[in-house]
């Protein structure tokens, strides 16, 4: 009886010795990247589009809510305090604390999409959307300002969504204690990406919505 | 040069295996998260306003550059990068150089067309 809690303690504790934190940080850095050259694509499109067509962008921009923007900017950048907070807050075991910030930052993503959501139906409303009325009358210039405005705050947007997913798993994983303070890796990961697509919108804000 | 390098790798291997044994390296102050978060907040707002002002052709780049002050920012702290070793932060440089060297390249010829 006594041999087999040992022998099962020691498969345990060698399961935690092939745990490498380093290499786990850095494969999440490896896919942060593709999801940077993914963007950066279409920001590069963005950039020799609107370098092309000036005026037209700007004629488009001038319909964009900005301060539906500017608070989904303030809404992204705090989901991304309480993301940090989290990991702060496992780091010193207070795991009610990290389970608050967690569901706090899940509620931001939720406003952030119901935002998005009033956002797009005011312009699908508005006859702007592929073969919409108001979309066939438009400049070259400003057709191509919102086919990137949809496919960039779309794609966007969908990373939203996973990152919430993404977030709600790290949530059980802390309930579970299968993420504790001394094994928080997973959450830190997840934190990288959830920063990443607060950072993806730090762009997007003043490219779509401040042009003047 | 070198021995500095190399007393740099030294000092962050140690910090990596401090990481992965007891788990408690790196502890940021909740405070100074906050600070970065209204840092944040505040870039926006100079963000919004900026781009009232009728700046002509920089008002383009004021707004890359005041997104850029805020990735660093949420990169550097929310992102631990100030914590990160020599090899994650080459890895990390590397990229963004390959990402800027398109821009360059793509911007160069399409203003000397």
């Amino acid at each position: 009886m006594t041999e087999y809690t040992e022998t099962a303690e020691h498969v345990h504790e060698s399961g935690h010795m092939h745990r490498d934190d380093e290499a786990s940080k850095m494969a999440m850095w490896l896919f942060l990247f593709t999801e940077l050259l993914l963007f950066g694509g279409m920001f590069l499109l963005y950039g020799a589009y609107r370098f092309q067509y000036a005026d037209g962008f700007k004629v488009a921009a001038a319909d964009m809510n900005s301060f539906i923007g500017a608070v989904n900017t303030i809404i992204l950048l705090t989901s991304s305090l309480s993301v940090a907070l989290s990991i702060g807050a496992i780091q010193r075991n207070q795991k009610k604390l990290a389970l608050a910030m967690l569901w706090f930052t899940l509620l931001c993503g939720l406003g952030f999409l119901v935002n998005k959501y009033f956002e797009w139906s005011h312009e699908i409303s508005n006859g702007i959307y592929p073969g919409g009325p108001a979309l066939q009358e438009m400049s070259n210039g400003q057709v191509i300002y919102f086919g990137l405005y949809y496919v960039m705050t779309g794609l966007h947007g969908l990373h939203v969504i996973v990152g919430m997913v993404f977030l709600a798993v790290m949530i059980a994983f802390i309930q579970k204690d299968i993420i504790t303070n001394s094994n928080y890796q997973k959450l830190e990961n997840a934190g990288l990406y959830w920063h990443l697509v607060d950072v993806i919108w730090i762009f997007l804000f003043p490219l779509f919505y401040l042009l003047h | 040069m070198s021995e500095q390098i190399y007393s740099q790798e030294q000092a962050s291997g140690a910090q990596a295996a401090h990481h992965t044994e007891g788990g408690h390296a790196h502890i940021t102050g909740y405070g100074t998260y906050i600070l970065v978060w209204l840092g944040l907040v505040a870039l926006t707002a100079v963000t919004v306003t900026v781009a009232g002002i009728h700046l002509g052709s920089l008002t383009l780049i004021t707004a890359l550059v005041i997104a850029a002050v805020k990735t660093s920012l949420v990169g550097y702290h929310f992102m631990h990068i100030k914590y990160d070793n020599a090899i994650t932060k080459i890895f990390i440089l590397v990229c963004i150089v390959i990402f800027l060297t398109f821009w360059i390249l793509t911007f160069s010829d399409l203003s000397f067309r």
